[in-house]
């Protein structure tokens, strides 16, 4: 039996998570195949067949693929599905979207989300928006689960794996793409960012988050962030949350600029290797998570941060 | 159009949970217990839809104990038309909870079937899509939009780095993320006239025979905790540790 592991990608570009995937997915022991879906994607396929520990890239090309419905993936994946003992995936959003599609069709359990992957299909994953941990166990005959990227390392990129053409089943007609909206940026993507600035409620205004954060973010080559707070007042897009209810980011370099430390946040940033916190309070509950606190009008500190930096 | 909208009776958000003693489980003995936030979105946009003439019907449907009676009150008291308990003593997880309300939906046939992202008390984010999946409708998960036309749901769905729209026949499953709407307050007269409103039973064993956990608790424990580090007094300062201290070429 093999292990299979679905790519998520951009059209252009292998997410960065697959490597992750594809390295969680070495515990079994077992050839790992990456599943590529996509329309018009040899080039993704290429890629993939580059990540280290992929022995064969299974590449589903059609139409419908060209903006890929969970529907129509989920129905590829089911007639995949019986060659597999474990199926898994980077947990995006994407995949969040497919394989609980995949587990309900093939009557077993998903474990969504997995911190570490232990002997006997046992995973310890997070629960009560990360307060606590758990460690479960599978009693089904097949594993289907996504796994937390920054919790594994990424594959390298010297793999030459075979890529193998399968056929795809017809559309699933009864949903219909519309349009997407991406916010485009020259900056790393947030979730998988070596260097993070977030911006909290204490930016006072949109205007005064983009003026103050964006030269710092552009300084480091970071990607930007905001707490749920900021982004509820307006000052920056739902997308670049942090958070309990946005994006987990496990940066080697996490500024938190003017953020208080609510437990929302903190959930999604806590995996950071160094956590550095600019706040005037210096009772913010955020110092107590930083490896590097000062207290400072970030009005000040952060312009003289960036200058320092040039 | 008839709107089902399944609620799960968790932890108040509010609340911090505690760990047993022996690390076998969470401690939720006496603790608050409330409707999972996503799924009081999900009631909300069924009610704004009826509000707007769009749905006929809104039920709602909660698995679990009798205790779960509080939250299809609140739900009545929001202003669903009826509420359903499937009567279940024991925990379900996603897979069985998919297949209960999929027995639900074989009785009530709602032409849009309603319920949270995910709950935020094992944060699984499995259950609307195994049901999507098992009644074989399309899905529109984590909705930030959600309208009616044209005999279509027509969704907005937070994705990472953006949102897409998707238009979904119906019948048809969705997901509400948090963006979807404010859920309203329950005011108290509005309480005080959902206890008296009946609540009708069904046995969760008569709907699905085998509602045995896939997923066995092997123990739970705290993360590993943040230290909180040193403080420096200046940006220079802040500069100098990140560099020598940490290495970081900055």
């Amino acid at each position: 039996m093999s292990t299979l592991v679905l790519a998520e990608h951009n059209g252009q570009q292998l997410h960065n998570e697959v490597r992750h995937a594809v390295s969680a997915a070495q515990h079994w022991g077992q050839p790992v195949h990456l599943l590529v879906v996509g329309y018009q994607s040899e080039q993704i396929a290429k890629q993939a067949a580059t990540v280290d520990g992929v022995t064969e890239v299974l590449h589903a090309n059609a139409p419908q693929f060209e903006h890929p419905l969970a529907e129509d993936v989920s129905k590829l994946i089911d007639t995949l599905v019986t060659d597999y003992e474990v199926v898994m995936a980077a947990h995006t959003s994407f995949s969040r979207n497919v394989l609980p599609r995949v587990a309900a069709v093939a009557g077993v359990a998903m474990i969504s989300d997995v911190l570490a992957i232990h002997p006997d299909n046992r995973y310890v994953r997070a629960i009560y928006a990360g307060n606590v941990h758990t460690t479960v166990q599978s009693r089904d005959a097949k594993q289907i689960l996504t796994v937390r990227g920054s919790k594994f390392t990424a594959a390298e990129l010297n793999g030459q794996a075979e890529i193998t053409a399968v056929s795809v089943p017809e559309p699933f007609t009864k949903t219909r793409w519309i349009s997407e909206s991406r916010i485009e940026s020259d900056r790393p993507a947030l979730n998988s960012a070596k260097v993070v600035v977030s911006g909290g409620r204490s930016l006072g205004s949109a205007e005064k988050f983009d003026a103050l954060l964006n030269p710092l973010a552009e300084k480091l080559g970071a990607a930007l962030g905001a707490t749920r707070a900021a982004v509820d007042a307006g000052y920056a897009p739902n997308e670049i949350q942090v958070g309990q209810t946005g994006v987990t980011v496990a940066p080697e370099l996490y500024f938190a600029v003017g953020v208080s430390g609510a437990v929302q946040h903190t959930a999604g940033m806590k995996d950071s290797r160094i956590v550095v916190a600019i706040n005037q309070d210096p009772d913010a509950p955020i110092f107590q998570v930083a490896d590097y606190g000062l207290v400072a009008d970030l009005f000040d500190a952060v312009p003289s941060l960036t200058n320092a930096l040039s | 159009m008839k709107i089902l909208v399944a609620i799960k009776r968790v932890v108040d958000y509010n609340i911090k949970v505690g760990i047993k003693g022996d690390g076998s489980n969470v401690d939720i003995d006496g603790v608050k217990m409330s409707a999972n936030p996503f799924d009081e979105n999900a009631i909300e946009q069924a009610i704004r839809l009826k509000e707007q003439g769009k749905a006929d019907e809104v039920v709602a449907v909660s698995i679990g104990s009798s205790a779960n009676q509080d939250v299809l009150r609140h739900a009545l008291a929001m202003g669903v038309d009826r509420a359903l308990l499937v009567e279940h003593e024991t925990e379900v997880q996603s897979l069985e909870v998919a297949k209960l309300l999929q027995a639900v939906a074989d009785k009530e046939q709602p032409d849009l079937i309603l319920l949270g992202k995910q709950a935020v008390d094992d944060d699984a984010g499995q259950a609307g899509q195994m049901l999507a999946a098992l009644l074989d409708y399309p899905q529109g998960t984590f909705a930030s939009e959600l309208d009616i036309e044209n005999g279509e749901a027509i969704v907005t769905r937070e994705i990472d780095g953006g949102t897409e729209t998707v238009a979904l026949q119906l019948p048809a499953v969705v997901t509400a993320d948090l963006r979807l709407n404010d859920p309203r307050f329950v005011k108290l007269p509005n309480l005080m006239q959902a206890r008296k409103k009946p609540i009708e039973n069904l046995s969760a064993s008569e709907l699905v025979t085998d509602l045995t956990p896939r997923l066995s608790l092997i123990n739970v424990a705290e993360p590993p905790q943040r230290k909180a580090g040193i403080k420096v007094d200046s940006v220079d300062a802040l500069l100098q540790q990140l560099r020598t201290k940490e290495g970081i070429a900055l």
